[in-house]
């Protein structure tokens, strides 16, 4: 991670950036949802950040931890390749529509990331050219990596066989 | 058992046959009440699975050194798996099935030709194992039928050698009829 990065990001969006740290190295910002793409088009194409590859993206659910209106959070791990620094991106998003915009057009690698976070979470990706399920199958219904998801709920497509109901 | 004069009867009395109905009748009858061939087939069929692996899962590993060398269950018969379920007649199951692959399973089982057996290989195809959750079948016997379920994670080559004894001890004593029932 880089302190250097954070700094940047800091130093020009100010109001956009809620709050950030240096906890065991590990540059973190938490960034308004309307400026994200903004953001990361900076990380991207500033000279000194130049953040070319989108490590990793995840949905992450805070449900009884925080509030409802920030029940939900998208997680961007950028990476530079030719700087060899990293960064973390957090936006917080409602329990009542889950929605951020898109950062396909910056990254590629978005394009199946954010459909596993849709497919598991239920995130919507605005400007995503092909958002629908990726793990699992069309039929499910409901998106299992919520908290509120039910445990010991099963949604079989074939069977179970004759006397077997009880599995 | 039956005797051999039982035997040399059926052959020397009904061994000629002038109608297709009573070639069929005759080879019904020696085929499927003759204990001695009945034993005869049931003997070549246990020492001849064809397997079909049906590997998703880290359990393939356990598979391999099963059948590698060392423990080397083409000893017992089953030396060749097929690709293809349609040249096989034993289906294992080695590894945890899906829900989204459940279907996938149960083509593959109705594509074998009968006579099949199917082995649930690992404790994730037999009950789903620690993945008691909303993606894994709890247990394969929910959607095919299973003649042996072998325990471990994996299990140890030895419970697989003995699986494939116990499977073989099941078809030497199975007493299907060997030809197609015509209606």
């Amino acid at each position: 991670m880089s302190k250097l990065v954070l700094s940047r990001i800091v130093d020009r969006f100010g109001a956009a950036v809620l709050s950030h740290h240096s906890d065991c190295g590990d540059e973190t910002a938490l960034v308004s949802p309307a400026q994200l793409v903004e953001i990361c088009r900076f990380a991207k194409e500033d000279p000194a950040l130049s953040c070319e590859m989108l490590m990793d993206l995840t949905g992450v659910d805070y449900l009884g931890l925080k509030p409802a209106a920030g029940r939900f959070e998208v997680v961007y791990h950028l990476y530079s390749l030719s700087k060899g620094h990293r960064i973390r991106l957090k936006v917080e998003l409602p329990e009542a529509e889950p929605k951020v915009a898109s950062v396909v057009p910056l990254w590629k690698s978005a394009l199946w990331m954010e459909r596993e976070a849709f497919d598991l979470y239920g995130i919507k990706f605005d400007g995503h050219p092909d958002l629908r399920r990726i793990l699992l199958y069309p039929e499910f219904e409901g998106y299992p990596l919520r908290k509120d998801y039910p445990m010991e709920k099963r949604q079989p497509l074939i069977g179970p066989r004759a006397g077997r109901e009880h599995l | 058992m039956a005797s051999s004069d039982a035997n040399s009867q059926l052959l020397g009395n009904e061994a000629v046959v002038t109608t297709l109905a009573e070639a069929e009748g005759f080879f019904r009858r020696f085929l499927n009440k003759n204990e001695v061939v009945q034993d005869i087939v049931g003997w070549g069929r246990a020492w001849s699975f064809f397997q079909y692996p049906f590997v998703t899962a880290c359990c393939g590993m356990e598979y391999m050194a099963a059948a590698g060398p060392r423990y080397d269950y083409s000893r017992f018969g089953a030396e060749l798996p097929r690709f293809s379920p349609r040249q096989a007649d034993l289906l294992m199951v080695v590894g945890t099935i899906t829900h989204k692959q459940a279907p996938v399973l149960r083509t593959v089982f109705e594509q074998m030709a009968d006579p099949k057996w199917v082995i649930s290989f690992g404790v994730c195809a037999s009950s789903g194992g620690f993945y008691r959750n909303y993606t894994t079948v709890q247990g394969i016997d929910t959607i095919i039928p299973v003649d042996v379920f072998i325990p471990g994670c994996p299990p140890r080559p030895e419970a697989v050698l003995d699986a494939l004894m116990m499977l073989q001890t099941k078809v030497r004593n199975d007493r299907r009829p060997l030809l197609p029932v015509v209606k």
